[in-house]
């Protein structure tokens, strides 16, 4: 049985009201969403800006409530719990946010902070906290003699381990990633992606990770849903998603991002116009008006999202009929042979220095 | 490059005077040059010195606090030494410049066409008019739809990509030789971004003008730029054609971030870390200011401030220990 099953997820948020308080326009932010993850397995939810993807991350969590449609939590109806059962709930299910320097109290210390949920759950009794503290920031890669300083002490990485830190604190089965890497620097970035993924094999976690960007979906996560609009255009294992995309939008995502790699030859698919509103979705297939194959069909019906037989879901009427995808992603590519022998020297030899993260300068940021 | 160079950036040190005495070393002897035509990639992480750099050719560093020394010359012009009468005849006009944000870089109580006409009429003169098609004409440039309805409406009205649009336009307003662009797409969504890009190479095509590229997505410089600067701790770190850069780095922050991005074109099991932090920058470290963090690090490393020199022709990089390839042959 998978952990989680989302069933037809649907929440229209209210734009605009009448004088008398009636609804007169509705945000579609998600319409008719449905997947399933399961234990320990990373399923990212991935699309441009009010596709629907952080709101649904909200809906699996309860932390809004959906118009329609059932979460399934551990064969668990999350719809019907009642306060005390969804409490219990949280327990098994975390947030990661994007920004780092919002989702801590500045007034709590970090030994604070991953105190509260141990105690709120009453997890672990006082005397042995703070030892699980220390267990808990080690786990991510910090010092256990930071516990006592405040978040604005720290970079923002080492704010994302604090937060991370927290979430695994009562022992989650599921965590939620919501950007949890956007608003770090590159460098940064790649440490917060190794812990994630070395948690993960720890721990048996596993992560809904929502994200537009996809370079790093491809590299975290087992199963892509591709977003547009409030519902789900395509879904299929991250490889047979990133080998061949098939739905026009997947494509011209895909095809969008620049690749490190310069004269890269690959077809591009360069979407005319702006993404249109989900205060007004366009009737049909909701991707017709920027996309390149639209034929008169996908103007006034709405295409399902239809699984072959690999688990490949897309939803489009002229999927069987696309040329193929092939030069999207250039098939060579990569590291020569002498940088990725540096590459590695670069990595192994790191690893043998401090352990990741450590070590707090004072946090005092630099002028620019 | 064989043309003399659009602007020429010598020895150039930016110095805060924080209000507590403090002094941080923000950018610290920048050496470079982009010739006319050509697109300079500048990259690095938050707090490397890349937009102060910016801020310095266009002048537009606060003068009580920011103390800026070394030359920048521009078609021969020292920008440094100029008064300030010609540095704003310059701005927006000869020089210009394009920012990340641009939900806030418009003035939200104008029209988008009060702004580019503006521009207009301040360095070319003319008639409003005239000045009003010609900014209908750069809209159009920019591919806006509708530009005589768009250019009455004010910046709310429009979305990010068009706003960053309209940002282009006012930077082109009067054909500008070199276009300064800060992060031009990481706010915006990556269909946007490929738009804007394109947009980008389009007008470079046309123009003519030289363009410095300030960004931290190695994607976005290898599709765009030509020639690319690496910035770590206020210094240039490597300098490369852009083919070279991501073949064959020659300084190990730059093999450090090419190793530590996840990529689409292949896959990494483990991404590469660059492990610790910036140094402080109110106290820059002696020797190199990457070496608390460089795994090939050597006592010689902290002893002295390596030199930028050329490890093969039009490839320098500030590491004693290039080339590097000879570190794991």
């Amino acid at each position: 049985m998978a952990l989680l099953e989302v069933e037809n997820l649907v929440k229209h948020f209210v734009a605009e009201r009448s004088l008398l308080g009636r609804p007169k326009a509705f945000v579609r932010a998600v319409d008719g969403v449905s997947f399933t993850l399961e234990a320990g397995k990373t399923l990212a939810l991935v699309g441009e800006s009010g596709c629907g993807k952080s709101t649904v991350s909200r809906l699996v969590l309860r932390l809004i409530e959906p118009d329609a449609g059932s979460v399934r939590f551990d064969g668990q109806d999350l719809l019907s719990l009642d306060t005390a059962a969804l409490r219990a709930f949280r327990r098994q299910a975390q947030i990661i946010f994007q920004d780092p320097y919002a989702s801590l109290n500045p007034r709590m210390t970090v030994d604070q902070i991953l105190s509260e949920p141990l105690a709120l759950h009453d997890l672990v009794p006082s005397p042995r906290r703070r030892a699980r503290v220390d267990e808990l920031l080690r786990l991510v890669g910090l010092e256990p003699r930071l516990a006592r300083r405040f978040p604005h002490e720290f970079s923002g990485g080492q704010r994302q381990r604090i937060a991370i830190a927290r979430a695994i604190a009562v022992e989650p089965k599921l965590i939620i990633c919501d950007e949890p890497v956007s608003a770090l620097d590159v460098s940064i970035r790649s440490q917060i992606l190794n812990l994630l993924r070395e948690l993960q094999d720890r721990l048996g976690l596993a992560y809904i990770f929502v994200s537009h960007d996809l370079a790093v979906v491809k590299h975290i996560a087992d199963r892509v849903a591709v977003m547009n609009l409030g519902s789900i255009v395509e879904e299929a294992e991250a490889d047979a998603l990133f080998a061949a995309p098939r739905h026009p939008y997947s494509r011209a995502l895909l095809s969008a991002i620049p690749l490190p790699q310069p004269h890269a030859k690959r077809t591009t698919v360069l979407l005319e116009g702006e993404i249109p509103s989900a205060l007004n979705p366009p009737s049909g297939c909701r991707f017709h008006t920027r996309c390149p194959f639209v034929v008169a069909r996908c103007r006034t019906v709405p295409p399902e999202l239809v699984a072959d037989g690999t688990g490949h879901a897309t939803a489009c009427h002229r999927v069987a009929e696309l040329p193929s995808a092939d030069a999207i992603l250039p098939a060579a590519g990569g590291f020569s042979p002498s940088l990725a022998k540096l590459v590695a020297a670069f990595s192994q030899k790191a690893e043998g220095a401090a352990p990741s993260g450590v070590g707090i300068q004072a946090a005092r940021p630099t002028a620019t | 490059m064989s043309a003399a160079p659009l602007i020429e950036i010598e020895g150039l040190r930016i110095r805060f005077h924080g209000d507590d005495g403090r002094i941080t070393h923000a950018v610290d002897s920048v050496d470079l040059s982009v010739a006319n035509g050509a697109t300079l990639g500048l990259v690095g992480e938050s707090g490397c010195g890349k937009s102060v750099t910016s801020l310095a050719i266009m002048g537009l560093l606060p003068k009580q606090s920011a103390e800026v020394t070394g030359a920048i010359r521009f078609d021969g012009l020292d920008l440094l030494q100029a008064p300030d009468q010609i540095l704003r005849d310059l701005r927006g006009n000869r020089l210009a410049m394009i920012f990340q944000e641009p939900m806030t870089s418009l003035n939200p109580s104008f029209t988008i066409g009060d702004q580019i006409i503006e521009t207009i009429l301040r360095h070319r003169g003319g008639s409003r008019r005239s000045a009003r098609e010609r900014a209908i004409a750069l809209l159009r440039r920019v591919h806006i739809p509708s530009p005589e309805r768009r250019i009455d409406e004010y910046p709310h009205k429009l979305s990010g990509g068009m706003r960053q649009r309209v940002m282009i336009a006012m930077a082109l307003a009067c054909d500008p030789r070199l276009l300064i662009a800060d992060e031009p797409t990481t706010a915006l969504d990556v269909t946007l971004q490929a738009q804007i890009l394109e947009l980008m190479r389009e007008l470079k095509a046309a123009s003519g003008a030289a363009i410095i590229l300030i960004t931290h997505d190695l994607g976005v410089v290898a599709e765009v730029c030509d020639e690319v600067a690496v910035m770590y701790a206020g210094e240039i770190v490597e300098r490369a054609p852009v083919g070279e850069l991501f073949a064959s780095p020659q300084h190990p922050y730059t093999v450090g971030l090419l190793g530590s991005i996840p990529r689409l074109d292949h896959r990494a099991e483990q991404l590469a870390t660059i492990e610790g932090m910036v140094p402080n920058m109110a106290q820059p470290p002696a020797g190199c200011r990457f070496a608390a963090r460089c795994p090939f690090m050597r006592e010689a490393c902290t002893a002295a401030r390596p030199p930028l020199v050329e490890v093969t022709p039009g490839h320098l990089s500030r590491c004693i220990r290039a080339p590097l390839e000879l570190l794991v042959s």
